[in-house]
């Protein structure tokens, strides 16, 4: 096995919020302690729903927010903010909505070019244009698309375009905030094989986040599944979705709807929502949803245990028939 | 007899470049007490051709069609006040994006009193008893204090469960469901799929889900109705459209579903949805097709009879005997 591009041990993310001017400043811990590697060529999904933080680690993760507490390392280096303007080379992101992440006025062309006009300032003009061509070449587009303007593109093509752009100072690690949540089903297909095509040909590492559990599933090597900034499960993509132990993965999948139309199966019903990051439970922060939920899970907050997949529970499912 | 009637319903756009054809001779039906899910992607014209039996396209909108009926009443030759009589009470709608569906200036419990006074005549305590009863009914904790709060202080989900209180409050005979759940997490989607399908239940009203998510669609649709580029190309009971699919656009959706994979890359289908410029002469979805031929390049296909599932298509798939595999 290699080494990891990135590790990340015990990630924070906290912000204060101000709740007017004489009021004490709350905490809102959108990211409360995660623990990961990325592997060259492989892809990591990160799943949950929305506020249980997993955009706040694409964002830290990409050097754009430093972490509140604990370490980032890229090849075994930490990562301190002083040092992201060059580090940000080897990470690149591609957000959800290709409608709002392509500058409206610029070319295409130039789109592509900005990367190597800040980052490689040696580079001349015809090098930059020659590799801007060949990128719009690798990720399926034509060369008659370099002088056009993004608003003449299709919403599959301009993430096209997006990934384009990421690609361009040739990163090792890919954050893919919600790829194709934006793209129809049939666009949706294409995006997610030019990324596969595009992991086999360069190595990369995909930090994958979705709420969509049955495209993580096609796409993802492992698997963390994420509850109110804490990780409750982890693992290898076929045990997280073949034997969950949490759970909040187990009422996670039976709630993703299936195109089979015979296998109705019976859902497991979760009452009541995600609880206001604000407000995290005390104990377990799935214990007022779970119903498995004891006195325990409502005063201590599990550890991840386990040898393949990993849960943060203290009655993980499948133990007791072992 | 059917509770809703259309057919033939067309509807063009004028734009600054011209007519842009939305919808395109589409034929529904829906009986009391059925779930008809009307299926496409973006621009297939599906939340359009809804919104023309409701009434809510702006001006810029031509709506042809040869009969629309709704509960023996038709639609098409009735005035605007009796219209305006039916849509909101007998015929409700909710819409996918609960926070921009609902106005943030008055409280929730405001807005759902608004139809019950208005179409109803309902007193004030008379509205407030039926307020909660409706709140109890979708599933709002604590619906007397809920009535108060204003649709930022509420969560997306409990938002839809608001917008889904408002269309049932007058005991509608038909609910339309645009996108009901896409803006939603996947365990809300699920509380809010399952109550829809409770509703329908306890008072035998009819459903039409606009969707996108072949997930949902298999899940909680009885009859499912697929559109490409403003036509209806397919329609069958759940069980048969994702078994035997007879038409190559709908077949070809469901081989790109990520959890119908077999292989690492997925099967894809080549070009995107034709806009109002290139618009083919022939079938619609003949320069994506793998199985297009000359014919349909050229020939618009006619709609096949019920047995094959409406389908518009030269070269059905999956014709019974015939079969090859």
């Amino acid at each position: 096995m290699t080494a990891p591009v990135i590790q990340a041990t015990g990630l924070h993310r906290h912000y204060s919020i101000s709740d007017g001017m004489f009021r004490k400043p709350r905490v809102l811990r959108a990211v409360a302690g995660l623990d990961f590697a990325l592997s060259p060529g492989k892809t990591l999904a990160v799943v949950g729903e929305s506020g249980c933080g997993k955009s706040t680690l694409a964002r830290m993760v990409a050097m754009i927010e430093a972490p509140t507490e604990g370490e980032l390392k890229l090849d075994g280096k930490p990562v301190l903010p002083s040092d992201w303007a060059d580090l940000r080379q080897s990470v690149q992101i591609v957000f959800q909505d290709p409608y709002g992440s392509l500058n409206p006025r610029q070319r295409i062309g130039a789109i592509l070019q900005e990367p190597l006009t800040i980052n490689r300032p040696n580079l001349s003009r015809e090098e930059r244009e020659s590799s801007a061509r060949e990128m719009l070449k690798m990720v399926g587009l034509r060369p008659e698309h370099f002088d056009r303007y993004p608003h003449m593109f299709s919403g599959g093509q301009r993430q096209r375009i997006a990934i384009a752009r990421a690609l361009m100072l040739d990163p090792k690690v890919l954050v893919l905030d919600e790829p194709v949540s934006a793209l129809d089903l049939s666009i949706q297909s294409a995006i997610l094989n030019l990324l596969t095509e595009l992991q086999d040909r360069l190595q990369l590492a995909y930090l994958f986040i979705s709420h969509d559990l049955s495209v993580v599933r096609h796409v993802a090597d492992n698997v963390i599944v994420m509850y109110l900034g804490r990780t409750v499960e982890t693992g290898p993509k076929e045990a997280v979705f073949e034997t969950p132990r949490h759970p909040y993965t187990r009422a996670l999948l039976s709630a993703t709807p299936s195109a089979e139309p015979a296998t109705r199966k019976d859902r497991i019903k979760l009452s009541g929502e995600l609880p206001s990051p604000l407000d995290i439970p005390r104990g377990c922060p799935f214990a007022p949803r779970c119903w498995k939920a004891e006195d325990r899970c409502r005063q201590e907050i599990p550890e991840l245990t386990g040898t393949l997949n990993m849960a943060a529970c203290f009655f993980p499912e499948g133990v007791s028939d072992a | 007899m059917s509770l809703l009637r259309i057919r033939n319903l067309s509807v063009a756009f004028s734009t600054a470049s011209g007519a842009f054809q939305a919808v395109d001779a589409v034929d529904f039906d829906v009986d009391p007490g059925e779930i008809l899910a009307i299926v496409g992607e973006s621009g297939s014209g599906k939340s359009v051709s809804m919104l023309a039996l409701m009434g809510l396209l702006p001006w810029t909108a031509t709506v042809t069609a040869d009969e629309i009926t709704f509960d023996g009443k038709d639609l098409l030759r009735i005035d605007k006040n009796a219209r305006r009589r039916i849509v909101g009470n007998d015929l409700a709608m909710i819409f996918q994006e609960p926070m921009s569906a609902l106005n943030p200036c008055f409280t929730v419990g405001w807005q759902v009193k608004e139809s019950l006074r208005y179409h109803l005549g309902l007193d004030r305590a008379a509205q407030h008893r039926r307020a909660i009863e409706l709140f109890e009914q979708v599933g709002i904790p604590d619906p007397e204090k809920r009535l108060t709060a204003f649709p930022h202080q509420m969560s997306g989900g409990m938002n839809q469960r608001v917008m889904i209180a408002m269309a049932i409050s007058c005991k509608p005979k038909l609910l339309i469901a645009d996108e009901p759940t896409t803006a939603l997490d996947v365990t809300i989607q699920a509380q809010i799929l399952d109550l829809l399908a409770d509703l329908r239940n306890e008072t035998g009203m009819g459903l039409v889900l606009i969707t996108h998510d072949m997930g949902v669609v298999a899940e909680t649709a009885e009859r499912v109705s697929v559109q490409y580029a403003g036509q209806k190309i397919e329609e069958q009971p759940v069980g048969p459209l994702f078994n035997k699919p007879h038409h190559p656009y709908t077949a070809a959706l469901l081989d790109a579903l990520p959890e119908r994979a077999i292989e690492r890359l997925l099967p894809t289908i080549p070009g995107v949805v034709p806009g109002q410029f290139d618009r083919p002469t022939g079938c619609l979805f003949s320069p994506r097709c793998k199985f297009a031929d000359a014919t349909c390049k050229t020939t618009p296909p006619a709609t096949a009879g019920t047995d094959l599932g409406n389908v518009r298509c030269h070269y059905p798939l999956n014709t019974g005997e015939g079969i090859a595999s």
